[in-house]
């Protein structure tokens, strides 16, 4: 175990833990973040979805020793109690099914809107393809998608 | 006893603020509540026993506080349809109070009546009528009370949002705050069974309910996307620990030894909990388990046989093996001679693979052992059968175990065989600590339970002005010792502890449901077993409509393959069949079912021609086509469309628009039953394009997301057209019925896609999921 420095949705963490534990389970067991959630453990899937320098980071395969920037959670999205407006799309729209998928969802939507305001269809199939949902919530998650990137325009 | 007022609302699901800070420490801290959520359960706060909640009791199924809201205790599971909120709807209607002044709490086995939990698509279907009345009867009892308190007949009072005044003097009014709050109504309520549970109070006429039929937004769906739901995988406890199963690495495998000094000196380390073949081990920490878990040498023996033939000789070994039974076939007229005498017959053999739940969390649960109780926070869809499973597993009093229900991945029946909840209850009671039990993709993929394959043959018959005139379905379903609700003897870790059931389930094979009037028939059903059918990862279970696609995509594809031998266009040859009887159940399925085809043909804007669709010299890489399949599931009837692209140089299939029009009777919320069809719908498109659980003879090697695919956002369609349809004769009539929804949406999908595909290239698909390469060589056999 050696002690590991980590900022996370802005507050500053020390964490006794084995270098290559997974980010995630950091997250979720020592810091009670349970935003993110495991799904595969492979990277696959998108359910451990967090965002490192703006990129949509699967932290089920990250080790903690090599974060070496902020971390954004779900949890960390809304600011002064007003949610983040994917947040709110995703209310709007009534996106969630069972939900469990859904800040893989998010979290890959935001960076993909950071990075693109104004995606096209294909750019949405394209950046979500591979952040999986059992429920197949995927129609709804696109029109949510195009409500945020609409809103901005 | 009869409880205090006090204890009475901290066992009936939701907690007094001020009291909910005994949960400070609990599984649930900064739980849904918070955003504005029932609690679910109050850890901490009673230490059992666990008693029943009396159905008889209108207290165990409403709660009026003194600041006039309401709690709503369901004994359901909302697996992400929204039943919770459509539950909220009904309820409030028939008690007259508005939908944000209530909150439900749904299946803790100690706070909510059994309702059997979720299953069925019947929570509307069948529990919504008991919610109804018990909601009925408390607005009852508490005119009565409100007659007591003004002196006046109940006749002259009038109620408008939990509010009672005296009609004639408006001046006069209590709400029922005033009235109960803070008081147990203490009335008995009557009833042979839940599901028959009924005060003295009728239901009103669909025509008065107001909340019904609206659509409130989801109360889950805030604290999904904003973080702060506690599902079942965040329950956390002081001094718990993680565990990891150890699985055979092939099936049947005996375990021979365990070196334990392999993981003893791993940083964490507590225990290797081991029974038969059962083993997992227990470490301080998650990660740790984990690695543990990898790194524990264990000998297995392997089986002398194998344990079921590969994945690819599935079906030849289905139809070769000896049924474990067969169904009474359903003959009517004389389907020999009429196949005989017919001028055309049609014949066909269509297979469906196994295909897993694949849920996108792996099984989990955290078992607390604490205070001589056993207490599983799971999200187990069927948690009562849980608690009853566990007590008998463990030999405890089923009055000391209770299962706290909260959110999951999905449902569709996985979780009624909650392997993870009697592990982490198993190993809690081994080592005396509260454990958190979790799978590995890997295994959850391999060893989940899985929906039957299934081979079935058909045969039709058409006269010479091209009528249908027999008809021969004869299935054969995979699913011998096909495993039961949570129960202690077909759970996995049962099975690997060496349990077995005296006699195995005998499984089931469906037939088709539809309502085409055909002369002459012949159905006929078996089931077949593997080789192994203990301890195997090729297990059975229910999953989502559990027979109803397979079944389906035989049946509907059929219809579509004699409509084009008959050069019939697909919708109109449907529609002969279902108009050439008059004769209809008492749930109007015949006349239901010509109303959801019409709408779906309207709304789809259905070009009437015979399939294939006639291609152009011209015509390009992308072939399109649309396919129809119709079917109801119980009371439930659907018809949908599928438009899909195929592209002749790689073989992809996109489903680019869907059409379904929908009948489940009374709708009680239009927007989330939208979204629980477009799910059910992509759910059977994934299944119809990417589905297959793969197997060696020794082993599945389906683990994963590569080697499972899943439909992603890429396969998503463009358009997708839900029409709800009302297709009672009398659609009017006070008493319609609300049936269920979910799971008939996913039954005739397939066949609508296998119906498309071949109008737009010509070529018949029967074996699923009609991946890239199946349809690439299927077309080139073909000379697409």
């Amino acid at each position: 175990m050696s002690n590991i420095a980590l900022k996370v949705n802005g507050r500053s963490h020390t964490v006794d833990v084995e270098p290559s534990t997974p980010l995630l389970y950091v997250l979720r067991n020592d810091l009670g973040l349970q935003g993110p959630r495991f799904g595969c453990g492979l990277g696959q899937c998108g359910a451990c979805a967090v965002i490192i320098n703006g990129i949509a980071t699967r932290s089920c395969i990250t080790p903690v020793s090599s974060v070496r920037a902020e971390v954004t959670t779900l949890e960390g999205l809304a600011t002064g109690g007003t949610l983040h407006p994917l947040q709110q799309a995703w209310i709007d729209e009534q996106v969630p099914a069972c939900g469990f998928c859904q800040n893989g969802q998010i979290m890959t939507a935001k960076a993909l809107l950071d990075k693109n305001p104004h995606p096209t269809d294909a750019q949405i199939r394209e950046g979500m393809a591979r952040t999986l949902c059992r429920c197949m919530t995927y129609y709804r998650v696109q029109a949510a998608i195009r409500r945020v990137a609409k809103g901005v325009a | 006893m009869i409880p205090s007022r006090r204890d009475f609302l901290q066992t009936s699901g939701w907690l007094l603020v001020g009291v909910g800070a005994a949960a400070v420490t609990g599984p649930l801290t900064a739980n849904a509540q918070t955003a504005g959520l029932p609690r679910q359960s109050a850890p901490g706060a009673t230490a059992g026993p666990y008693p029943d909640p009396d159905f008889k009791q209108l207290d165990s199924w409403i709660v009026i506080r003194p600041d006039n809201t309401a709690t709503f205790s369901v004994g359901k599971t909302d697996c992400g349809q929204g039943t919770g909120t459509a539950f909220r709807q009904m309820m409030a209607d028939e008690l007259d109070i508005a939908y944000d002044k209530t909150t439900c709490v749904m299946g803790s086995t100690d706070v909510t009546v059994d309702q059997g939990g979720s299953g069925g698509s019947d929570a509307i279907q069948v529990d919504g009528w008991p919610m109804r009345r018990v909601a009925a009867e408390a607005r009852r009892v508490l005119l009565e009370m409100a007659s007591v308190t003004f002196g006046v007949p109940v006749d002259q009072l009038s109620v408008r949002e939990a509010v009672i005044t005296v009609t004639a003097d408006p001046s006069k009014h209590v709400t029922y705050g005033e009235l109960i709050g803070g008081k147990r109504f203490s009335v008995t309520l009557t009833g042979a069974n839940i599901d028959a549970t009924t005060g003295a109070a009728k239901v009103k006429p669909v025509q008065d309910l107001k909340i019904v039929g609206q659509s409130p937004q989801r109360y889950d769906i805030p604290a999904k996307v904003d973080g702060s739901l506690k599902w079942a995988v965040d329950a956390k406890l002081p001094g718990m620990v993680h565990a990891r199963n150890v699985k055979p690495p092939v099936a049947g495998a005996t375990l021979v030894s365990i070196d334990e000094s392999s993981v003893r000196r791993l940083p964490g380390f507590i225990k290797v909990v081991s029974k038969g073949n059962y083993v997992a081990v227990v470490c301080e920490r998650e990660e740790q388990a984990i690695a543990a878990a990898k790194q524990l040498k264990v000998s297995w023996q392997k089986p002398t046989t194998p344990p079921f033939p590969a994945s690819e000789d599935l079906f030849t070994y289905m139809r070769s093996a000896t049924p474990t039974s067969s169904q009474r076939p359903n003959i009517v007229g004389d389907p020999d001679a009429a196949l005989a005498a017919a001028v055309t017959v049609v014949e066909a053999d269509y297979d469906v693979p196994f295909q897993g739940h694949t849920a996108f969390a792996p099984a989990h649960a955290m078992a607390d052992p604490s205070n001589g109780q056993m207490t599983i926070y799971s999200n187990d869809m069927k948690s009562y059968g849980m608690r009853n499973g566990v007590a008998t597993f463990l030999n405890m009093p089923r009055d000391r175990v209770r299962v706290v229900w909260m959110e999951g991945p999905q449902g569709y029946g996985r979780t009624a065989a909650d392997d993870a909840g009697f592990e982490a209850a198993y190993i809690a009671k081994e080592i005396g600590r509260p454990v958190r039990v979790q799978w590995m993709r890997n295994e959850e993929t391999a060893w989940d339970t899985k929906g039957p394959a299934f081979a079935v043959k058909m045969r039709g018959g058409l006269d010479a002005q091209g009528n249908l005139v027999a008809l021969e379905y004869d299935a054969r379903a995979a699913d011998y010792n096909h495993v039961g609700y949570n129960e202690p003897e077909t759970v996995l870790i049962a099975q690997l502890m060496g349990v077995r059931k005296a006699t195995p389930a005998a499984g089931s094979a469906a037939t088709p449901s539809h309502m085409y009037s055909i002369p002459n028939q012949r159905i006929t059903a078996h089931v077949v077993g593997l080789p192994m059918i203990w301890e195997t990862p090729v297990r059975t279970g229910n999953l989502r409509d559990p027979n109803g696609p397979q079944s389906t995509f035989a049946a509907e594809s059929f219809i579509d393959e004699v409509a084009a031998a008959a050069k019939a266009d697909p919708a109109a040859f449907r529609m002969k069949l279902l108009t050439a009887s008059t004769a209809d159940d008492s749930g109007f399925k015949r006349a239901r079912s010509i109303a959801v085809i019409k709408a779906a043909v309207d709304a789809y804007g259905w070009d009437a021609r015979p399939s294939p669709k006639p291609r152009g010299a011209g015509a390009g890489e992308i072939l399109t086509g649309r396919g129809l399949a119709y079917s109801f599931r119980g009371q439930t009837v659907v018809a949908e469309i599928a438009e899909v692209e195929v592209n002749r140089r790689t073989g992809r299939v996109w489903v680019k628009r869907l059409v379904c029009a929908h009948d489940c009777g009374l709708v009680i919320n239009p927007e989330a039953l939208r979204r629980t069809i477009e799910g059910g719908m992509l759910h059977s498109i994934s299944r119809a394009l990417h589905e297959e659980v793969q197997f060696d003879t020794e082993k599945v090697t389906s683990v994963d997301w590569t080697s499972h695919p899943s439909l992603t956002h890429a396969d998503t369609p463009e358009k997708i057209d839900v029409v709800l349809v009302n297709g009672d004769p009398n659609p009017k009539r006070p008493d319609l019925p609300h049936y269920g929804a979910g799971e008939t949406t996913c039954k005739p999908m397939i066949a609508a896609v296998a119906n498309a595909i071949y109008d737009a290239t010509g070529v018949r698909l029967r074996r699923v999921p009609f991946r890239a390469a199946r349809v690439l060589a299927a077309l080139k056999e073909a000379g697409v």
